[in-house]
């Protein structure tokens, strides 16, 4: 990993009685794929303003490859790609010529801006809608041409602000395909905000976790679980046949158990090491059979969850823990560890 | 999908010296482009042109029948017919329009489609963005008055068989660049609109609003405000005449609409030899005589420095608020 390319200190950002930033310290390196996340309304947005140079900080100052972000927008401007949350694009116009019309602005001549369009529009599976008007795009045809119009002044660091907002899971895989090339072939760093977090733990090298304008926690996913698992908190997802008052007896009385709480069809077991081993000898003897065994606390979700119950904000989209609950809920898809 | 790094043709621009104060004409281009493929521009263009079409045809046959006088180029700016107003008035009217209408979504439209975002993070000014629409829409109304002027000159040769006079050259050059001044300013209000609202009907409506009661009501206003402060009824109204016509006067000149007219009829009418009271005293021994070009434009020289800072005005209220306005949506 190079040297920090962003860098944040003591940034904040106060909208009236808001804090909507405080006192951020962010330090991102070349070529690092940070995955920025928390709810709705931490500040995610408020960040990446900053960092453009569109929202003036109300404290603090932040810098990216060695220029003030406030004082230098247009230097820092020429570096930087950012996809908007809701990127829209001119109707009338062809996906091509709103490409061309970016790298114009960029003061590439339109012959450089014409080809780098096509072959951008080659790399992201745009070819076949080059010549259409951007208004009959799909949703996730936009966002793929918001990356190739990003890519249009080959910048050095992209910010992604909800990059897979509203695309379906086919289309969010290709795009993180897509992030991770642009890191690790093209030596871009990127830093992504979001709230969807199995999306962005498969592709983020380092994630910082946003609360109510504050970091509260920074690391690599393995750092950032083993912090929880230090804490001495693990979470065990039981599914049994059958679920018995006796089997929970007997799970009750396994040393380091906590806690039993029934979870839908299945059981939360909190306990303060890993019980896995007897849970299952437990419920062996009982002749229960195990139809689903899982530590949780290894995902991001869980990582994010325990964060948050930390800071003592509990999101109310958080409370339930089924991925049915989709609507601008914390996750789209849930990781599941069957044993 | 391919990964390809770095083509050569990339390394080969990218080393050499960018020029990224060009984003100014790329939006400039891009803008213009917009509003000349526009089905809006068609449509005030078309709505113009025929307003300009029968005022000519009615003009026309005014003139003919009563066989035209010293000027009859300038004639046919403002000659109407019982039926239909002139090409001045129609100007007057309809110029407001096609300046609110080249105007009241420039901003806002771009923030509902999502553009504006994109575009404040390329490395431009931001004042270049909204310098750019007002230079956009004010070269696309110079296309506008500019054709029609030239329109109506062209009519004039073929009817009339008679070329114009330099005299009227420059009067009717006069005219179109005072129209033209005088749609700008509507185009910057209504791009302030398009600032200030985020909804572009509601930027229309207001820009709507604000050409109506200038246009229509604002010399019932001027009337009624100067004949409550001056009354001129009794002996005191003797008194009150002067000050009563004075103060309407001015405050008639607070609508661009007003000087608009005033100038036209001054610019193209080289027998209107003075604008406001004038005292017998002061037209003992004139001469009854036209009054030559230079004459003319000294007349109207407040009206369009007045003009041309009402368009300034307006457009450096819209410039203030969008540099100022928070970019997030």
């Amino acid at each position: 990993m190079g040297n920090p390319i962003i860098k944040t200190t003591g940034l904040s950002k106060r909208y009236g009685e808001v804090q909507a930033v405080e006192g951020l310290d962010l330090s991102i390196r070349e070529g690092e794929v940070f995955g920025l996340l928390g709810p709705n309304g931490a500040g995610k947005t408020t960040t990446t303003l900053m960092l453009l140079g569109l929202t003036e900080p109300t404290a603090g100052s932040a810098w990216i490859d060695g220029h003030n972000c406030t004082r230098e927008p247009i230097a820092v401007k020429r570096i930087v790609g950012y996809l908007p949350d809701n990127v829209g694009f001119y109707p009338d116009l062809t996906g091509l010529e709103n490409l061309v019309f970016t790298g114009r602005l960029n003061g590439l001549t339109d012959a450089v801006s014409r080809s780098r369009a096509e072959r951008l529009l080659e790399r992201v599976g745009l070819t076949y809608a080059a010549g259409r008007r951007a208004g009959a795009y799909s949703r996730g045809m936009k966002q793929r041409l918001g990356i190739a119009d990003v890519l249009m002044k080959d910048p050095k660091v992209i910010i992604m602000d909800e990059p897979t907002l509203g695309i379906d899971p086919e289309g969010v895989r290709e795009l993180m395909n897509l992030i991770r090339q642009l890191s690790a072939q093209d030596g871009r760093t990127l830093l992504l905000s979001s709230h969807q977090l199995y999306q962005v733990q498969q592709v983020c090298d380092r994630v910082g976790i946003f609360v109510k304008g504050r970091l509260i926690a920074c690391g690599t996913i393995g750092e950032l679980g083993r912090q929880l698992e230090n804490d001495g908190r693990f979470l065990l997802e039981l599914q049994a046949e059958p679920m018995d008052e006796a089997l929970r007896k007997a799970l009750a009385a396994i040393p380091g158990v906590k806690e039993i709480q029934p979870a839908g069809d299945s059981w939360e077991i909190v306990s303060s090491r890993d019980v896995r081993p007897d849970v299952t000898r437990a419920a062996a003897e009982r002749g229960a059979a195990i139809l689903s065994l899982r530590q949780r606390g290894g995902d991001l979700d869980e990582i994010y969850r325990q964060y948050f119950e930390k800071a003592g904000d509990r999101d109310d989209n958080h409370e339930d823990a089924r991925p049915e609950n989709g609507s601008g809920g914390l996750r789209l898809f849930r990781r599941r560890k069957k044993v | 999908m391919l990964a390809r790094k770095t083509a050569p043709e990339d390394s080969a621009s990218s080393g050499g010296e960018k020029k990224y104060e060009s984003g100014m004409a790329a939006l400039f281009r891009k803008e213009l482009s917009d509003h000349l493929n526009s089905r809006r521009f068609y449509l005030m263009f078309a709505l113009l042109l025929l307003a300009t079409t029968a005022s000519l045809a009615g003009g026309i046959s005014s003139i003919v029948s009563s066989g035209g006088g010293d000027y009859v180029y300038l004639e046919l700016f403002t000659t109407g017919s019982a039926y239909i107003y002139s090409f001045a008035t129609f100007l007057a009217f309809l110029g407001p329009l096609a300046g609110i209408a080249l105007g009241f979504d420039a901003v806002n439209n771009e923030r509902s489609l999502g553009t504006l975002n994109r575009l404040v993070s390329q490395p431009i000014y931001r004042d270049s963005i909204i310098n750019a629409k007002f230079l956009a829409g004010f070269a696309a109304l110079g296309v506008m008055i500019f054709a029609l002027g030239l329109y109506v000159c062209g009519v004039g040769i073929i009817t009339l068989g008679l070329p114009p006079q330099a005299e009227e050259i420059f009067r009717i050059l006069t005219f179109l660049l005072l129209t033209w001044v005088y749609t700008a300013f509507w185009l910057g209000l209504s791009i302030l609109f398009s600032v200030l609202y985020r909804h572009a009907a509601t930027a229309a409506l207001c820009a709507i609003a604000i050409w109506l009661f200038l246009s229509l009501f604002m010399s019932l206003v001027a009337g009624g405000v100067a004949n409550l402060l001056y009354p001129t009824d009794g002996i005191q109204g003797f008194f009150n005449t002067m000050s009563n016509y004075q103060l309407n006067l001015a405050l008639n000149r607070i609508s661009p609409y007003y000087l608009f007219s005033e100038a036209a009829t001054t610019i193209l009418s080289p027998s209107v030899r003075s604008i406001g009271v004038v005292t017998t005293s002061q037209l003992t021994g004139a001469v009854a005589g036209y009054l030559p070009f230079g004459q003319s434009l000294l007349l109207i020289w407040p009206h369009l420095v007045g003009m041309i800072a009402l368009t300034m005005a307006a457009f450096a209220c819209a410039y203030i608020s969008f540099m100022r306005q928070e970019i997030r949506a």
